[in-house]
């Protein structure tokens, strides 16, 4: 059996390195396309400020790129070192998008990454500018292909159980390539990207307006920042992931967990606003409700009905119920290649097997299950109810905040009032939300997906490699000191480099000297005169 | 779907590109480790340490995908080999691992303030990002070569012996030190062929040869063990090199010398080892000519030979294990499943030509010495 610490702490190990890897993901996927906008507008009216500009952000862009790459090796390897049967059972498919992002895209951000610093004078503007685009597209390829790894352990489409190797394998790779969950997962995390490059860009340059410094840069970022923002913004929560939310039996229990929604409502279900669940007596008390709405939202339909958590257990029950009998004929069928009936018994039960799976918490064999157990594996599989509901509600307030404050900052920016302090106070305190945002969506997505590692093929704890609890107390202490350490200094060095601002030892604020005339008059970027 | 490539070919494909991945990462970002190795030893003030690691300040970055995409390719084409390896080997992986990310920080982090103390630490931490990934990649092979301890159960789970200084066997060290010092040599070269005339370049100049001399010395004492020792594997009766994926189908034995049998069966194979000394000779011949793109095409040519070599010797094993060898991982029984394999050759063969290609660019738009003068300048330097 499973040593369930084992499992626990692999959790936490992962959880801690993921997040923290994800602390700079986003601002990577933003900045990115916010340099390659900047870099653009520079070489189109040959404005040095936007060349200053491009720099400065790129900066700031390099200190956080260099810790989202060294802990995404970290991510690379983790699969091997603390998931080793996960990595066995599930590689032939899960692999695949792995390798092909390092061949299609990280190499290609990798590559250009170093010439985007290194480069400026050693090619034409052009040449340059095309090194910026072919970089920020190259990381949100990369995040393309990280999702739809990730969308496949959501929705494991395309593939199915090989008993001769004991793993699954890919029968379909293009529906992998074309999961549905991992294409809106994609969009929502890149637009989530976009929202945080968005805001560090907009946080920073208010906290220059604040001081009065920079203000020719800072308004012109802050133009570029308000625009962008507003669009990622927008994407966020109008092309929110809940599109696949009604795909898996799991998808439905996320749903229905983040809703609080122990029963199955006629359609079109209410979303509950607020409220406080109860996990012992499947209710939500004082339940705030609005009506129809979330049938709208997760089945894009009025009649369609969003199942409840309870009637999703008896689903479950009855699946853990088939998959004994796949389990079984498994067994018979390892034991005899060319038992005809266990074959076929196999082919009937083997999308149940992984339900099976799931009793190896209490037994080595899920043929002894008793019927109590049976029911305890169903109801396994509900995800924490409380955590999934208010990590839903933080999640999606903050994003609707970020539509208020980006639309207010657009209009701002629009009217020429870059320099409302009390704004721009707003602005700098709103810095942390989009992390805190895209934390809460991670967590939703991933231990939403409990008690399952891949949705209804394979349990988290039977992934765990063969290890014991000490070895991975090292690790996570190692990776916490380390991390730990390498925090405070990106922080100490952002905050370094924005100190210094974007004229550092380059003789003053380009905005300060007179602002040369564009070279055509309605070429869409009228200059904001200098003060 | 009809899939034109068998499986067994395929899977020796597949075995060849997974070479091709870890000579390519040796290749090029083996200068990198190098000369962030090398960096307190030939650069001594902080304007020639700047000279140094703006050698591969605007390459190393693409190079060490090389390595992540090994890592991705080991997954998506050997996952149980990547399963096995990377759990069994779990806080050697730990120390690599933290070792591989103080690397790029120290890169970036360096000199991106005056303070000197902050740039002696940042110093450390590349020199550890550079020595320790080459000493780990060598002790890893090394045990390799050896066998690992681990056993598989009737469901695939892998299970392991043996602790993490087992892996500081003898044989292993001496696999490490050739790694230090093949790595080494490749960064003396890039660093004498890319570092302005100055004092940088000649003193890599006067570590090259003596790295070329001990990696001859350390890959021959290798091929003697491999010789007379007692490591190798045989695989016992018929194996179907197109069966399905599962070690325990297949019988192998431990016999000792067994890794050179390849060479009697498959002669040209001696082009490899031939090639790893071969290299090494050039780099030296280069030295005394004073031809240092000779000095560093042959350093690659022996980092190429001596890679190929480990790999030949111990074709079909990629794994063996050393406790229970019928769970041994070979080229016939870890790959992924054919239609994987097939998707995964179409996609490299398309994608790498184009990584080959702008690669390539990228080092040519950045060729030419690196002076004190540039990295002094205040311009876009490391």
């Amino acid at each position: 059996m499973i040593d369930m610490e084992v499992a626990d702490l692999s959790r936490w190990q992962f959880a801690l390195t993921a997040m923290y890897h994800f602390l700079f993901v986003p601002l990577t996927l933003g900045l990115a396309f916010m340099l390659a906008i900047m870099e653009s507008v520079y070489v189109m009216t040959g404005r040095q400020v936007w060349r200053d500009m491009t720099k400065f952000w790129g900066a700031l862009f390099g200190i956080n790129f260099a810790l989202g790459v060294s802990t995404g090796i970290t991510m690379e390897f983790q699969f091997g070192m603390n998931w080793s049967y996960y990595s066995h059972y599930v590689g032939d498919v899960f692999g695949a998008p792995l390798a092909i992002e390092g061949l299609m895209a990280f190499f290609l951000e990798a590559t250009l990454v170093g010439l985007f610093f290194f480069g400026w004078d050693r090619m034409s503007k052009h040449a340059h500018l095309a090194v910026t685009w072919f970089m920020a597209i190259g990381t949100n390829l990369s995040a393309l292909w990280i999702l739809i790894a990730n969308g496949w352990m959501q929705n494991p489409v395309g593939s199915e159980f090989n008993p001769e190797t004991m793993r699954m394998e890919v029968v379909d790779f293009m529906a992998v390539l074309f999961n549905p969950v991992a294409q809106a997962k994609f969009v929502h995390t890149v637009a989530a990207g976009y929202v945080t490059g968005a805001l560090f860009v907009l946080a920073v340059s208010a906290w220059f307006l604040l001081q009065r410094r920079h203000r020719g840069f800072a308004k012109r970022s802050m133009t570029v920042a308000a625009a962008f923002g507003l669009m990622g913004s927008l994407s966020v929560v109008v092309l929110g992931d809940e599109s696949g939310y009604a795909l898996t039996d799991n998808q439905r229990m996320k749903l229905a967990a983040l809703e609080a929604m122990w029963e199955t409502h006629e359609a079109p279900a209410p979303l509950t606003l607020v409220g406080f669940p109860d996990v012992e007596n499947h209710t939500t008390h004082f339940a705030v409700d609005v009506p129809w709405v979330l049938g709208l939202i997760a089945t894009r339909s009025l009649d369609q009905e969003v199942q409840g958590i309870l009637p999703l257990v008896a689903v479950a029950e009855t699946r853990v119920e088939n998959g004994i009998r796949a389990y079984d004929a498994l067994q018979r069928l390892r034991a005899d290649e060319s038992d005809l009936e266990a074959r076929a018994l196999f082919e009937e039960t083997k999308l149940d097997l992984g339900y099976a799976l799931l009793l190896q918490r209490y037994m080595e064999d899920p043929r002894e299950a008793t019927p109590e157990q049976i029911r305890q594996a169903a109801f396994d599989t509900i995800p924490d109810v409380p955590v999934m509901f208010w990590s839903f509600r933080f999640m999606a307030g903050i994003g609707l905040y970020m539509i208020l404050l980006f639309g207010t900052a657009f209009v701002l920016c629009t009217m020429r009032k870059h320099e409302t302090r009390w704004f721009l106070w707003v602005a700098l305190f709103s810095l942390p939300l989009p992390w805190i945002a895209a934390e809460l969506g991670w967590l939703l997505a991933e231990y939403g997906r409990q008690p399952w590692i891949v949705e209804g093929a394979l349990p988290t704890f039977l992934g765990v490699s063969s290890l014991n609890a000490t070895q991975i107390w090292m690790t996570i202490a190692g990776f916490t000191a380390l991390y730990g350490a390498l925090a405070v200094v990106e922080v100490m060095l952002m905050l370094h480099f924005i100190r210094k601002g974007p004229y550092a030892g380059k003789g003053g604020d380009t905005a300060a000297r007179p602002v040369r005339k564009p070279a055509i008059a309605n070429d869409g970027m009228t200059p904001i005169p200098a003060e | 779907m009809e899939i034109p490539i068998s499986y067994e070919v395929l899977r020796v494909l597949w075995w060849g590109l997974l070479g091709v991945l870890l000579i390519g990462f040796a290749a090029t970002d083996g200068f990198d480790f190098g000369v962030a190795g090398l960096l307190p030893f030939v650069a001594k003030t902080d304007a020639e340490r700047r000279v140094a690691i703006n050698t591969v300040g605007p390459t190393w970055e693409g190079n060490q995908v090389w390595f992540i995409l090994g890592g991705g390719a080991i997954f998506a084409a050997w996952p149980m080999v990547y399963a096995v390896s990377f759990s069994g080997l779990y806080l050697a992986m730990f120390v690599l691992l933290a070792a591989l990310i103080l690397r790029p920080v120290g890169f970036k982090y360096r000199s991106k303030r005056e303070d000197p103390r902050w740039r002696a630490m940042w110093d450390w931490a590349l020199f550890t990002g550079g020595f320790v990934p080459a000493l780990l990649f060598g002790v890893a092979v090394g045990n390799v070569l050896v066998g690992l301890p681990f056993r598989l159960d009737e469901n695939l789970r892998a299970f392991w012996d043996g602790s993490f200084f087992d892996l500081l066997n003898p044989f292993a060290i001496l696999c490490g030190l050739l790694s230090v010092t093949m790595m080494g040599l490749h960064g003396a070269a890039w660093l004498s062929m890319k570092a302005e005339r100055g004092p940088v370049r000649d003193r890599a100049r006067r570590f090259a040869p003596i790295f070329a001399i001990t990696s001859i010395v350390l890959f021959a004492g290798g091929g003697l063990v491999m010789a007379f020792g007692p490591y190798g594997f045989a695989q016992v009766g018929d194996v179907d090199p197109a069966g399905p994926s599962n070690p325990l189908r297949t019988e192998t034995v431990a016999a000792a010398g067994a890794w050179l049998s390849n060479y009697a069966a498959h002669p040209w194979m001696i082009l490899a080892p031939v090639l790893g000394f071969g290299g090494a000779f050039a780099a030296l011949a280069g030295l005394r000519m004073n031809s240092e793109s000779i000095t560093f095409i042959g350093s690659k040519l022996s980092t190429f030979g001596i890679i190929s070599t480990a790999g030949l010797s111990m074709f079909p094993f990629i794994l063996p294990s050393s406790i229970a060898p019928n769970a041994s991982l070979t080229v016939w029984n870890s790959s992924s499943s054919h239609v994987t394999l097939f998707i995964m050759l179409i996609t490299t063969a398309i994608f790498l030509p184009i990584v080959l290609a702008y690669t390539s660019w990228a080092f040519k738009v950045m060729w030419g010495r690196v002076t004190t003068e540039d990295v002094t300048s205040g311009g876009d330097y490391y």
